[in-house]
């Protein structure tokens, strides 16, 4: 079984799925009421929201191959599947980016160029948020993460032919450049893509805070498809250590995220200044219940069951934690856009909904169509020995 | 337990290494007798602590207006070393709380003398709010004290009380877990004394350790635990601290990226801390069997993965003054690179930004006059951190008829030194009675990790079946 077939049933759901998403759109353009900008909207926080679990899974394989980590090496496969969506998901993200520079939607202000002439903040911001220099930097940020995406599965499956530890140790030094550029990007990324929405507002954190949610949005996808797999009777070697450990991961950084959301939003609460609160204010008024819900969910929820080792270890309990984790931060990926563009008139309706039911249909194909490529457990890698004996109490 | 693959560097050196050898060696320091250098630092240390314990009778005799301190600079080096003694004291929590947690076997070498530090560290930095009170015997009133005491209460608004909290919690959790894991080495070195005092004094060190396989598996679980507890106060400590500072609407205080950006810089000088004193630690008591170069360059690569952090977070917030448009926000950056302190800045700059960057070299971080010369440079550049924060976000605030400068005293010099001194008597002394590596955990990875194990065919270690089953 260490073949993984993509069943035609699958494929169909899938591209059902994907079929969803697009009578959404259609939907959004048919009915007047909608307003274009809303279907852009909505595929800004999609378009981040998938593309950002697809960089964590780059991100992780380069983590856990600079620390010479042994115990992810049975579930490798799985990551790599789930980052082969990076390039699909730049070009969508692209798409996003282009509709706003032709102005198709009003999502980045500052694009406009009245906006400047009447708004002496933005036109103090000039010289960092212009179309050229931004897109540079867009281009420049999603063509080096996809071409070193891609490099990590090309040298996956060639060390798979040839063995040795040449890539092995090639793929050390490729992560470390990696993770020193995603370390500087992913943060200007998300001043860049996300807080110019909010184009009056700043804040040191928001890089690492979006950094944050990512990350455990990418874990517990990855979490959700091993646990799947298993339940078909893939990944055999993949034991109740490693389901542990991956619900450990879970645990460690949905703490770091509510850490970094605390941060954020305390200092600022605390110290009420009104260039700064005018970024929670709408949040808090506006979303009060769906807001502070989903901090709540996504802090309380993985504290309390994933606390005990014994849901760590049972795949039905972490695979609901997960479900629930995956939809709470989508939820703040939601609020990291909405408030910003659609202002109180924000809501998740068939548009939203069908939107991302179709952004993840195309996702789960694209994986699926990308653990079927290879086999599923990686061959010759030098700490295979060790990760197939991985045991924690 | 599986053998490691063969890519993996060996963590304990030498063929010949048996788990006696080890006893013998970690146990040596502290049998054998001192030797003449080690009498000659303690003793400039000695008298060092010695000048601070008389600088802070002078403050606190005559009121801490013998510092520097003036109307618009009211806090800067108390606050600075406070600051920086606290970031010290990061490391060892993390070394053996979040290494723990990630199961790293190097961890087994460095750990003990890491925490020592930690605690020593955390008591230099306590001293300085202490003294800063000015009339220190009425310090217990920073506690909520019941109110027979008077009706005077801890104001919970402040960051300050958090950091009493922050800093008492995780004084007292470190202290438990290091004396913890001391127990077995303790009884250890009392099973070997021939002295009878020394084998009283280590008898009751060691609680009446026997070593049975009950009391292991108590001891795996607590120190599981104390890890779990520990590593949020890792992280919840500088967050505080950082909060004195962010919670205020001063510029260059107030921003939102100084929690995770203290954290960072505390591991950051943490390590360097460490890096410092292990790195003389193994030449003297001849550790380097265990304290490899492979250690030493882990916990270089520690300095540069934090001080890249460091390094994004010092860009991040120059970059955001500029982006935000705030006048008093850009100016106050614009100050810290360009005013009368920018030689402080550029010194924090080069020493925390710029050096620790060539640590990408394999040469240089395996070299270990080099990490020795980078760890005292990651030191300055973290304490002229401290300073630039504290001194130039303050000497020049929204009333320019305010602006002054700082102007340290002989005290404020004194009570710095005086601290150094202290520490390193406190650790000087820890090197001679405790055992300065983890001698039992050393031992449970001889097997696994050791070079004297290497190639060896274990059948009884290597058996899979017992894995695959669990």
């Amino acid at each position: 079984m260490d073949q993984f077939t993509f069943t035609d049933n699958a494929k169909k759901i899938f591209l059902g799925m994907i079929l969803i998403g697009i009578l959404a759109i259609v939907y959004g353009v048919v009915d007047s009421d909608i307003s274009g900008h809303r279907i852009w909207v909505s595929a800004l926080i999609n378009g981040w929201f998938f593309f950002g679990i697809a960089i964590i899974g780059t991100f992780f394989l380069a983590v856990n191959s600079a620390a010479q980590a042994a115990w992810g090496v049975v579930m490798q496969r799985v990551f790599e599947a789930v980052s082969l969506f990076v390039p699909i998901g730049a070009l969508l993200l692209i798409l996003v980016f282009l509709a706003s520079t032709f102005h198709l939607n009003h999502i980045y202000h500052w694009m406009d160029p009245e906006a400047a002439a009447h708004d002496p903040i933005i036109a103090g911001k000039r010289a960092y948020l212009n179309l050229p220099f931004w897109w540079t930097r867009a281009l420049i940020f999603l063509g080096v993460w996809t071409g070193i995406t891609l490099w990590f599965r090309k040298k996956s499956l060639r060390e798979d032919a040839e063995g040795g530890t040449k890539w092995y140790k090639k793929s050390m030094m490729m992560s470390a450049i990696f993770l020193v550029f995603f370390g500087f990007t992913s943060m200007v990324a998300s001043w860049d893509w996300l807080m110019s929405i909010d184009v009056h507002w700043f804040s040191t954190l928001y890089g690492w805070y979006v950094f944050s949610g990512i990350w455990i949005s990418g874990m517990v996808t990855v979490i959700l498809l091993i646990n799947w797999l298993k339940s078909r009777g893939y990944l055999p070697n993949v034991n109740a250590s490693h389901i542990h450990d991956m619900g450990k991961w879970i645990f460690a950084i949905s703490f770091l995220w509510t850490y970094l959301f605390f941060s954020q939003f305390m200092l600022i609460w605390y110290s009420n200044i009104p260039e700064e609160v005018a970024y929670f204010i709408p949040r808090m008024q506006d979303y009060t219940i769906p807001f502070w819900g989903m901090v709540m969910v996504n802090f309380v929820v993985p504290m309390l069951f994933l606390m005990s080792k014994t849901t760590k270890r049972n795949r039905k309990l972490l695979s609901i934690v997960s479900v629930i984790i995956f939809f709470g931060h989508w939820l703040d990926v939601y609020f990291l856009v909405t408030p910003g563009t659609m202002q109180n008139n924000g809501s998740v309706g068939f548009v939203e909904l069908g939107m991302m039911i179709g952004y993840l249909g195309l996702f789960l194909f694209v994986v699926f169509r990308a653990l079927a490529q290879a086999p599923l457990t990686v061959r010759n890698h030098p700490l295979m020995e060790e990760s197939l004996h991985h045991h924690i109490n | 337990m599986v053998k490691e693959a063969e890519v993996r560097t060996p963590l304990i050196l030498g063929k010949d290494i048996t788990y006696h050898q080890i006893t013998e060696d970690v146990c040596q320091p502290v049998e054998g007798k001192a030797g003449r250098l080690w009498w000659l630092i303690f003793s400039v240390a000695v008298v060092l602590a010695l000048w601070g314990v008389g600088m802070i009778m002078y403050t606190i005799g005559r009121g801490i207006g013998v510092w520097g301190l003036n109307n618009t600079v009211d806090w800067a080096w108390d606050i600075t070393n406070f600051v920086w003694w606290v970031g010290i004291g990061h490391a060892g929590t993390l070394i053996s709380a979040v290494l723990l947690l990630f199961r790293q076997k190097w961890r087994m070498a460095i750990n003990r003398a890491a925490e020592a530090m930690t605690i020593f560290a955390v008591i230099m930095a306590a001293l300085f709010p202490a003294i800063h009170m000015g009339r220190i015997w009425l310090a217990y009133f920073v506690f909520p004290i019941p109110n027979q005491f008077g009706s005077l209460w801890v104001n919970f608004n402040s960051p300050l009380l958090w950091d009493v909290f922050a800093i008492s919690t995780y004084f007292s959790i470190s202290l438990v877990f290091w004396y913890i894991g001391l127990i077995p080495d303790f009884a250890t070195i009392r099973d070997r004394a021939v002295k009878p005092m020394a084998k009283r004094v280590y008898s009751m060190l060691s609680f009446g350790w026997t070593g049975n396989a009950k009391a292991w598996v108590r001891f795996e679980e607590v120190s599981l635990v104390l890890a779990g507890l520990a590593t949020p106060l890792v992280f919840s400590v500088h967050s505080i601290v950082s909060m004195d500072f962010a919670t205020s609407v001063i510029p260059g205080w107030h921003t939102t990226i100084f929690p995770p950006y203290f954290v960072a810089g505390a591991i950051f000088s943490g390590f360097a801390m460490v890096q410092t004193l292990l790195l003389v630690v193994r030449k003297v008591l001849h550790f380097e069997h265990y304290i490899t170069i492979q250690h030493i360059e882990l916990m270089n690569i520690i300095i540069i993965v934090t001080g890249s952090m460091v390094g994004v977070a010092y860009l991040s917030e120059l970059f955001i003054s500029w982006y935000s448009g705030v006048e008093y926000e850009s100016y106050a950056f614009i100050n810290r690179f360009s005013g009368p302190y920018a030689w402080a800045y550029w010194i924090m700059m080069s020493c925390n930004v710029i050096s620790p960057q060539v640590m990408w070299i394999k040469k240089l971080r395996t070299s270990l006059t080099f990490s020795f010369f980078l760890s005292i440079v990651v030191n300055t550049g973290m304490w002229f951190e401290r300073f630039v924060i504290i001194v130039t976000s303050l000497h020049r605030d929204y009333i320019p008829s305010n602006w002054s400068m700082f102007h340290p005293t002989f005290v404020d010099i004194g009570i710095f030194l005086g601290t150094l001194g202290l520490f390193f008597t406190l650790f000087l002394g820890f090197t001679r009675v405790f055992p300065v590596l983890a001698l039992n955990e050393l031992k449970s990875i001889l097997k696994s990790s050791g070079e004297a194990y290497r190639g060896k065919e274990d059948h009884h270690e290597n058996a899979p079946s017992h894995d695959a089953a669990a």
